[in-house]
């Protein structure tokens, strides 16, 4: 047994050898053979980080919607039912805004918002297309904010319609480089507000144009008095439960509150849409699933167009030494050795394409990552070095099988 | 009473090409014993490198038996085949049959790696045989910086290092000059005067007449099995100097 094992070693080690001189000998083919690894590989780990950059970012960013909050809106996030049916869902007002929180029970906070794009300036620099929110100060805790500076505004400030605003992590940045923005003066549409907090950095959300870190919140009073007209004229109502085990049970107890302030009957259907995270998470990985599988399969095409390569090159090989199949069986080699003899060569020549285009990939998604985030795992590293192995392998696997079963005589002979 | 090495009883070895059936070997027996220097002799068509290649253990007859050492070949297995060949028979061939990207050592190590033999070991055994037929100083030259006569000496050395019950050598000499060709022969004089046993094939007269024995083939049968009268010994002393000169 150990005797076996032995033997196997050396003729791994021998093929190994063997690999290194034939790749050595014939350096152009070798090198153009690698070539499709080396892209094969370099695309499919490149694309790989990619989607794994995209997902964490995502995840990072759909986080702090929070799994335990719910968006009682007007409109719905995902919905089979016709636009013009949710358009013509009556709006949802303050009012209603403050019923629902006398009525709700289960709720940990309740806050209305309503938002807008628009522009944010200090001094001479400026932000463009931000989000503007309006809410109270019940708002912060439907959320998981914490601050880099300052606080969120208060009942007073909120209740008074102050012209205070709370700003986010890109803003502070694009706005204040030195970080001292609290207590600084911004304008929007004209008007000043004074910044009392600044909110710690979230994380980017990449699909869509949402960025929470490219958020000012200011009362909803106070965006109601400036910024009046058709667009503030509904709300989204934040209700955040107890824990996220209780989210099912607000869900269901918002529902009954708010046909109730809506005046619904027990046959009419509801005309608000209560969204969650949850439901979005589920769009998220269909849509990034598809991606993932179709840019998997294209790059793995490549990947393919590559082995095959190397499969052709290794019968090439084996036609070739012929000749020296024949003496290596004429003084003992059993089959095995001759299949592990050009299974290793293959292998050996993958791995090396694979190395390099591994390489290329590190280097091509660190470019990438300027533009959109990636990710380069530990795991890729292995998984590449591993399919290149595998893909030697199996590409080798014809054309040493061929040289195995080679009759020594005939091989002998040859020419 | 001596060791018998091969037993051939009535071998037979049918090729079909075809719908033709072409009978290389028709009816073979043969016995060879321990220490015996064989020439299997024979013009092409014979079937003289049909029974070499079964002597080699690497092809199986259509029929009869094949016994060597006492173990029947005709039945064996690819693999056993192949466990045979490299350890009991050592193979010389006319076109000396290096791997040209190995160096000399590399070469004779070979069978030893197929046979599973440990590094250390394994290339001092080769360095051995290297030494014994006078390559010492050719141990890290690659074939194509070696003469032909230096080549076979390599080849031989590959042969002898596993210490094999026959050396099997196919017109050795073909591919040199009458004076390195006497000098190959002059070791595997050496070689066989040692105790080893010595294959032969040859289509030369003058060649085969350096064997104990002579087997002649004659379209697939023994025509005639003699011992050699008149035993050509090479000129050791004239070999030896012009070796020097070489």
């Amino acid at each position: 047994m150990v005797r076996n094992i032995n033997l196997f070693l050396f003729e791994m080690k021998e093929g190994f050898f063997i690999a290194l001189q034939s790749i050595r000998a014939n350096k152009a083919r070798s090198f153009l053979t690698m070539l499709g690894i080396v892209i094969g590989i370099s695309s499919v780990v490149s694309m790989s980080t990619a989607i794994k950059g995209i997902d964490n970012s995502f995840q990072k960013g759909i986080s702090s919607l929070g799994t335990d909050v719910l968006y009682l809106d007007k409109w719905a996030w995902f919905s089979n039912v016709e636009f013009w049916k949710l358009r013509n869902r009556k709006k949802i007002t303050m009012e209603q805004y403050e019923k629902f929180k006398s009525l709700a029970v289960l709720p940990l906070a309740v806050a209305p918002v309503t938002n807008s794009r628009q522009t944010v300036k200090f001094e001479n620099s400026s932000v463009e297309n931000i989000f503007l929110n309006g809410s109270n100060s019940d708002y912060v805790k439907t959320t998981n904010f914490t601050f880099d500076m300052g606080r969120f505004y208060n009942d007073i400030e909120s209740k008074a319609s102050r012209e205070v605003a709370v700003i986010g992590s890109e803003i502070s940045k694009k706005l204040f480089p030195r970080g001292d923005a609290l207590d600084k003066t911004i304008k929007i549409g004209g008007i000043s507000y004074r910044i009392v907090g600044v909110l710690s950095e979230q994380g980017s959300f990449i699909l869509g144009s949402f960025n929470p870190d490219n958020q000012v919140f200011i009362p909803i009073g106070t965006i109601f008095k400036h910024f009046a007209g058709d667009m503030f004229s509904t709300i989204t109502i934040n209700i955040r439960a107890q824990s996220p085990a209780l989210v099912q049970e607000t869900k269901i107890e918002a529902e009954g509150v708010m046909r109730k302030v809506r005046g619904l009957s027990a046959e009419e259907e509801n005309d608000f849409s209560i969204n969650q995270q949850e439901g979005l998470m589920d769009n998220y990985n269909k849509v990034v699933g598809v991606i993932q599988i179709a840019g998997l399969f294209i790059t793995g095409l490549s990947l393919f167009v590559g082995a095959i390569g190397i499969m052709n090159i290794m019968f090439v090989s084996v036609k070739e030494r012929t000749k020296e199949i024949g003496v290596r069986k004429a003084i003992g080699a059993k089959r095995r050795a001759i299949l592990g003899q050009f299974l290793m060569e293959s292998a050996t020549i993958c791995l090396m394409g694979g190395l390099v285009g591994l390489v290329i990939a590190v280097l091509l998604s660190l470019v990438i990552n300027r533009f959109m985030p990636t990710s380069i795992q530990v795991s890729a590293v292995f998984t590449a070095i591993g399919i290149s192995l595998l893909t030697g392998v199996l590409a080798g696997l014809a054309p040493a099988y061929t040289a195995a079963k080679m009759d020594p005589v005939d091989a002998l002979r040859y020419e | 009473m001596t060791e018998n090495i091969i037993n051939i009883e009535h071998i037979a070895k049918v090729y079909t090409i075809g719908d033709v059936k072409v009978h290389a070997l028709s009816d073979v027996s043969l016995r060879i014993d321990k220490n015996e220097y064989v020439a299997i002799m024979g013009p092409s068509g014979s079937g003289k490198s049909t029974l070499m290649n079964m002597l080699g253990c690497l092809d199986t007859p259509s029929s009869g038996v094949y016994d060597f050492k006492a173990r029947n070949v005709s039945l064996m297995t690819d693999n056993d085949l192949a466990a045979i060949r490299n350890k009991e028979i050592g193979f010389v061939f006319q076109t000396f049959n290096l791997l040209s990207r190995s160096d000399a050592l590399h070469n004779v190590e070979l069978p030893l790696i197929y046979a599973g033999i440990g590094s250390s070991e394994r290339k001092e055994r080769a360095k051995q045989a290297l030494i014994s037929v006078g390559l010492e100083d050719r141990i890290h030259h690659k074939p194509n910086e070696l003469s032909g006569g230096q080549r076979q000496r390599v080849a031989i050395a590959r042969a002898l290092v596993t210490n094999p019950a026959i050396i099997l050598a196919d017109e050795p000499t073909g591919n040199l000059d009458s004076k390195t060709g006497e000098e190959i022969m002059l070791l595997f004089h050496e070689i066989h005067k040692k105790g080893n046993t010595v294959i032969l094939v040859t289509h030369e007269e003058y060649i085969a007449k350096h064997a104990a024995r002579i087997v002649r083939l004659k379209d697939g049968l023994i025509e005639k099995d003699e011992l050699v009268p008149n035993r050509y010994i090479p000129n050791i002393t004239a070999a030896v100097s012009e070796n020097q000169t070489d």
